[in-house]
């Protein structure tokens, strides 16, 4: 039916459908809003796996930061990430226990069940892995990019060398399980009288969590009030208007690699230091909960994946209310198809999807 | 080693293969021929696997306190003892090769739309998690024991010693099938579509194709061709555990297969599969530092890159068709 050159029933159908979609919008609010309430209910009475599930969430935000840095400024997923953070908590525990008095490792810091040789080894397997990085990007990554590689390229290189790092741990090390030198000491105890619940946290894991703070702080400032950071910031933006104002590209990328190289050798060693032990493939063991992440934080921002982080760390932990905690990957890998589906710019914001 | 010693051990290297070769040639219609990024190959070739062998063994036996409720017996009720032929086999791949595709349609319906790096995180995601049901649930294929003793097509024709004997012809006749039918749909309209989607989407998807779905075809017939070759994997192997899985064998070696190879055709596949295995499965006869498993590793690790950045288009580059 025509009037005055309108269709009517577009007209209709455009009604029904703003409706339709007004409905469907109220409806989505309400089951966010109720997932909220539930979730929030569940944080509450369950505030000891809140708790843990937040501190763990300083683990995987502490590597999370580098990759996503390397994400957003090199614009691929680097797989080689976990295996690098392994490969620093390695070279932290030669360190301690092979190069340094075994009696320098005989006291422990403070309320902390490391030992004081872990400040000794900490800035060295930083320092060997943000070296590692600078040099692996010079002959593998630098060479992809100078040939304009697809992102695909670039980022099986980064499973090549994921997997030769591995074998050069493997190598070196061996396959068994390396303790870290430690020193047992009694959990913090929280009682929480009006939820009469208690609380127990491992010190070791405040102290990681702090360390994560510090540094995202830290690469914060770094990013915004040095010039060698916006520099950095605007190559990740837009690499070729960078160029044209005269920054050196190839040395922000040189800057990136360290950076997440040394982030990445923090948190390995942190993270073993923590757990008193060490795995050869602990640090890809984390690669899953460090992409969940960074997707949840969006791509390429690193405060958005310290935020995603600490999220999936109280999701994971959350999660064994109901599940066997070996099946936290495949919480996290739930979590990163749902971030996918509902909102795949992340939580906040990512430079392109 | 004897002479029948060697060919044995052959026969096995070719075996393996030859499996390989068939989920490669599956990853290649995923990356080679569409660009998409899966890193998750682990899990397509674990489901195969495991729909085949639980299809086909016998029902859990109290006395051997299985933790398993499920077997489908197949190879008993639709094998040479009840009608005379082993009709179990081809049913068993075919119902790999479709659970192996539901999975891919379902994973790829939310993830496939997105940029291709995100498909490589969740699909990441996705090898770790189908790994972990099978790890954790028990009832369902008996956990971490995994499946022993899965029955095997034609065993009883010959010496259980000589088996590599008879099954690697069949491994070689379904892989050339698998390459047949790959191949031909490379060449049709469908394949040739793919090929666009994966040189520039846009320009696809301006022509008027429905890139999407034509993206979600192409990653659920990769995913069941990856099915069939965990099936025979399970068969080859004869028992199956949720090791058997891990990234690294399950996921990184087909995609090292692919880059050496040459990704975007076929043929490349097939020798990139059967160079690399030949290497893997050879190696502990090296002599000193090579017969070193983590050497390996490295080994592999160095090849992948060295082929991407000296030769990126690997042993047999794609040859590029004008029309």
């Amino acid at each position: 039916m025509e009037l005055i050159g309108i269709n009517t029933h577009s007209v209709r159908d455009a009604v029904v459908s703003r409706i339709g979609e007004r409905a469907a919008r109220a409806a989505v609010w309400i089951l966010v809003a109720l997932l909220s309430a539930a979730a929030a209910w569940i944080l509450v009475t369950r505030l000891d796996l809140t708790v843990i599930g937040l501190l763990i969430g300083g683990v995987y935000a502490l590597g999370a930061v580098g990759l996503s840095l390397v994400y957003g400024n090199l614009h691929f997923p680097n797989i080689a990430h976990g295996d690098t953070m392994t490969a620093a908590a390695f070279v932290a525990l030669a360190v301690m226990v092979t190069w340094l008095p075994e009696t320098w490792s005989m006291n422990s810091v403070g309320m902390f069940t490391f030992p004081y040789t872990l400040f000794i080894a900490l800035p060295i397997g930083m320092a060997v892995v943000a070296l590692g990085s600078v040099l692996v990007d010079r002959f593998v990554y630098r060479r992809l990019r100078l040939k304009a590689a697809q992102l695909g390229v670039i980022t099986l290189a980064s499973l090549g060398v994921a997997i030769a790092l591995r074998g050069l741990i493997q190598y070196i090390w061996g396959t068994e399980i390396q303790n870290f030198p430690r020193e047992s000491k009694k959990f913090l105890r929280w009682d929480v009288d009006f939820l009469d619940t208690t609380v127990l946290v491992p010190p070791d894991m405040i102290f990681v969590f702090g360390a994560a703070v510090v540094l995202t702080l830290a690469l914060y400032l770094f990013l915004n009030l040095t010039r060698a950071g916006k520099a950095m910031r605007a190559a990740a933006d837009n690499e070729d208007l960078a160029a044209i104002s005269g920054i050196n590209v190839e040395r922000t990328h040189m800057l990136t690699w360290a950076i997440a190289g040394a982030t990445a050798g923090a948190a390995g060693i942190l993270f073993a230091a923590g757990q008193g032990q060490l795995l050869t493939i602990s640090g890809w063991k984390l690669m899953i909960p460090m992409f969940a992440a960074v997707v949840a934080g969006g791509i390429g921002n690193p405060y958005g994946a310290f935020a995603g982080a600490i999220m999936i760390g109280v999701i994971g932990e959350v999660s064994t209310e109901w599940l066997d905690p070996t099946y936290k990957p495949a919480v996290f890998f739930a979590a990163i198809i749902v971030m996918l589906l509902v909102r795949p710019r992340g939580l906040f914001g990512a430079s392109r999807v | 080693m004897d002479l029948t010693g060697i060919i044995l051990y052959v026969a096995n290297l070719a075996l393996i293969a030859g499996v390989y070769a068939v989920i490669t040639i599956g990853l290649n219609v995923h990356y080679g021929h569409t660009g998409l990024f899966n890193v998750g190959v682990a899990a397509f070739f674990a489901l195969g696997a495991y729909v085949a062998a639980l299809l086909a063994i016998p029902p859990p036996d109290e006395n051997l306190f299985h933790a398993y409720k499920f077997g489908g017996d197949l190879a008993r009720v639709l094998g040479v003892e009840t009608i005379g032929i082993d009709i179990w086999f081809p049913i068993v791949l075919i119902a790999a090769a479709a659970s192996c595709a539901i999975l891919a349609y379902l994973i790829g319906a939310v993830t496939i739309r997105l940029r291709e790096d995100y498909l490589a995180i969740a699909t990441l995601g996705l090898g770790e998690a189908v790994r972990l049901v099978f790890t954790n649930e028990a009832w369902l294929a008996d956990g971490t024991r995994g499946l022993p003793g899965i029955p095997r097509v034609l065993d009883n024709i010959v010496d259980p010693r000589f088996y590599d004997l008879i099954f690697l012809p069949v491994v070689l006749a379904i892989l050339l099938l698998i390459y047949l039918i790959a191949q031909r749909l490379a060449a049709a309209p469908w394949g040739r579509v793919l090929l666009a989607i994966r040189e520039n989407e846009d320009t696809v998807e301006v022509v008027g194709k429905n890139v999407f779905r034509f993206k979600l075809q192409a990653f659920a017939f990769g995913a069941a061709i990856m099915g069939v070759g965990g099936a025979l994997y399970a068969f080859a192997r004869h028992s199956i555990t949720p090791m058997t899985f891990e990234p690294f064998i399950a996921t990184f070696v087909v995609w090292a297969m692919l880059i050496i190879g040459g990704s975007g055709n076929h043929r490349g596949a097939i020798l990139g599969a059967a160079v690399l295995w030949a290497v893997i499965g050879s190696s502990q006869f090296l002599p000193g530092l090579l017969s070193d498993p983590n050497m390996r590793l490295i080994v592999v690790g160095v090849m992948i890159v060295a082929v991407l950045m000296l030769r990126p288009a690997g042993i047999i580059p794609e040859t590029r068709t004008r029309t």
